[in-house]
């Protein structure tokens, strides 16, 4: 009972190309010769990988992206580690309410979201500016941030804390030297996972951004809108190619089941 | 001085519970202050947007009105389009369950190396922008000669082309590929739950394959397919770049009316009403839901 059986293999083959099949195609487009959209039949060639050097708004929305990435969610750590510490470690009065609040963001649609920032940054005089696209983002990844630093707090050993304070250390030095190394796993997965939220939020963002702070799938997005080219196909497997490339150094350096999981290493 | 003793470590503890308290409070005050200046206040500026007052040449008015909400709830237009939302969710979680939920069994029954292999393969796209992974749903589907349709064709399963892009049924494809790992994933942590030995047990002691699945296997698995179709079913109602890329301007649902009343009509209060009822019709249903099913399944869960 704990083999599968032929059919099973044909269903799970099926799947797995299916699921597949979208992002290989994206990728064998990007490589072909033609001025239209067409697999690459007789030859390959990096035309449409050259073309996306014509295109500064391209490579320009590529670093807004990744600034906005990590500038967000290392701010949302700011805030959600002392906030996971407090949720992990005292019972209090209106604790669940607060972690309910924390975590709606994952609940809320992104559209509604969008909607509500646009208003509201018009309104105090910061739409499309890069500090609310910042603040948006913070708001959307903090509950990635907050969930993993949570599970690292809740399963550290706080002996070693108390041994720290009996020794005489302070709060702030007890912070830097004991707590937070002990919690660093969930953090930075907690910061990987929000990264990744931050890098990829079309939904929102496209109702904040304007000219000159387009991210990368926002101004994928309005270019299809337009026209579909081989250039998107080009744009859009250079960047499969950089979050594979991130993976497997990730992976190589860090453990993949580390980052995803925002479990500590075992054996250290 | 014997009452003082009674009280000595009544107060002590609450004097502890206090500062815990205090301090509880302190670290998640900066947070707390976050989520109410940048999220509860601008949540309710929409509410309250939606009974403003907009026309093309005067604008914004900032009057107390039911307009744009009568008009949501007696336009035909937009039942059709809810109508429509709702329909393309129910019908992308019903296929990410029946396809998802044997997968992830197929999945957890094979050897260490493979499984971690294919669980990578199908988890993966979830770190793909949604954008160049409709897109190329876009390219497969392409006109009547698409990739999808050649094969279908060629496999004899249909006799002439069948359109894909600017339709629902499109839209349902694409999207359940982008929600299938959600799906996946919450089958796969429930099946992590679950005793092989029950299987082999149930084997034994004379059960069939079929049996298995639907006695013993289905009922574990089934709290993991609930809770992965409140994320499935919310998240595409929700949807917004697959529906507008496949979907086209013309076949539109909540989020993409809503971007448009909000980017090109100009009409925020209605846009903002639309966005409103979304948010409260899946609040409602996933609370529902969610009730619903831990009533059913309390045993499981417990």
């Amino acid at each position: 009972m704990r083999t599968n059986g032929p059919l099973a293999l044909i269903f799970h083959t099926i799947f797995v190309v299916v699921m597949l099949a979208p992002i290989v195609v994206v990728c064998l487009v990007a490589f072909t010769p033609e001025g239209y959209l067409s697999l690459p039949t007789t030859s390959f060639s990096l035309r449409w990988f050259r073309t996306i050097a014509n295109y500064p708004e391209f490579v320009h929305a590529f670093w807004v992206s990744l600034g906005l990435g990590a500038l967000s969610s290392l701010v949302a750590l700011l805030f959600a580690v002392p906030a996971a510490l407090a949720i992990a470690r005292y019972q209090f009065r209106g604790r669940d309410v607060l972690a309910a609040l924390f975590l709606s963001p994952l609940m809320i649609p992104h559209v509604v979201l969008g909607i509500a920032f646009l208003r509201f940054f018009t309104s105090i005089g910061i739409g499309g500016s890069f500090a609310g696209l910042l603040v948006a983002h913070v708001v959307v990844v903090f509950p990635f941030a907050l969930r993993l630093t949570l599970a690292a707090a809740t399963g550290m050993d706080r002996s070693v804390e108390m041994a720290a304070v009996s020794l005489g250390a302070g709060d702030w030095t007890l912070f830097r030297r004991v707590t937070l190394p002990l919690i660093l796993p969930g953090v930075i997965s907690g910061w990987a996972l929000a990264f990744i939220q931050s890098f990829d939020d079309l939904t929102m963002t496209v109702f904040l951004a304007a000219p000159g702070t387009e991210t990368l799938p926002v101004r994928m997005f309005l270019y299809i809108q337009d026209n579909i080219d081989p250039l998107v196909t080009s744009v859009s497997a250079s960047v499969i190619a950089i979050t594979m490339t991130a993976l497997i150094l990730l992976d190589r350096f860090y453990g993949l089941d580390r980052v995803l999981a925002g479990k500590s290493d075992p054996g250290r | 001085m014997s009452a003082a003793d009674d009280t000595a470590p009544a107060n002590a503890a609450s004097t502890a519970d206090t500062r815990d308290a205090r301090a509880a409070w302190a670290l998640t005050a900066p947070a707390l202050m976050l989520f109410i200046g940048v999220l509860v206040i601008p949540l309710a500026m929409t509410v309250m947007l939606s009974f403003h007052d907009w026309g093309q040449y005067k604008g914004i008015e900032p009057v107390f009105i039911l307009k744009n909400w009568h008009e949501v709830a007696t336009d035909p237009y937009f039942a059709e389009m809810f109508w429509r939302t709702f329909r393309i969710a129910l019908l992308t979680t019903l296929i990410t369950a029946v396809l998802g939920a044997p997968e992830a069994y197929i999945l957890n029954r094979m050897s260490g190396r493979w499984k971690s292999f294919f669980l990578l393969v199908i988890l993966g796209p979830l770190l793909i922008s949604v954008v160049a992974r409709t897109l190329g749903w876009a390219l497969l589907f392409g006109g009547n000669n698409g990739l999808v349709n050649k094969l279908l064709m060629s496999l004899g399963l249909i006799g002439k082309p069948l359109p894909f892009m600017f339709t629902e049924t499109g839209m349902v494809v694409a999207l359940a590929h982008v929600m299938m790992p959600f799906m996946v994933l919450s089958v796969w942590a429930a099946l992590q739950r679950v005793d092989p030995q029950i299987e082999n047990a149930a084997l034994s002691l004379g059960a069939s394959p079929p049996t298995i699945i639907r006695r013993i296997v289905l009922p574990q698995i089934m709290p993991g397919v609930l809770s992965g179709a409140i994320i499935v079913f919310s998240l595409s109602a929700s949807a917004f770049a697959t529906p507008a890329i496949i979907g086209g301007r013309r076949l539109k649902v909540a989020a993409t009316l809503a971007y448009d009343e909000f980017l090109n009509t100009l009409n925020w209060p209605l846009g903002a009403a639309v966005a409103v009822l979304l948010l409260v019709a899946l609040v409602m249903i996933v609370v529902g839901s969610n009730a619903l099913i831990e009533r059913r399944y309390a045993e499981v869960f417990r």
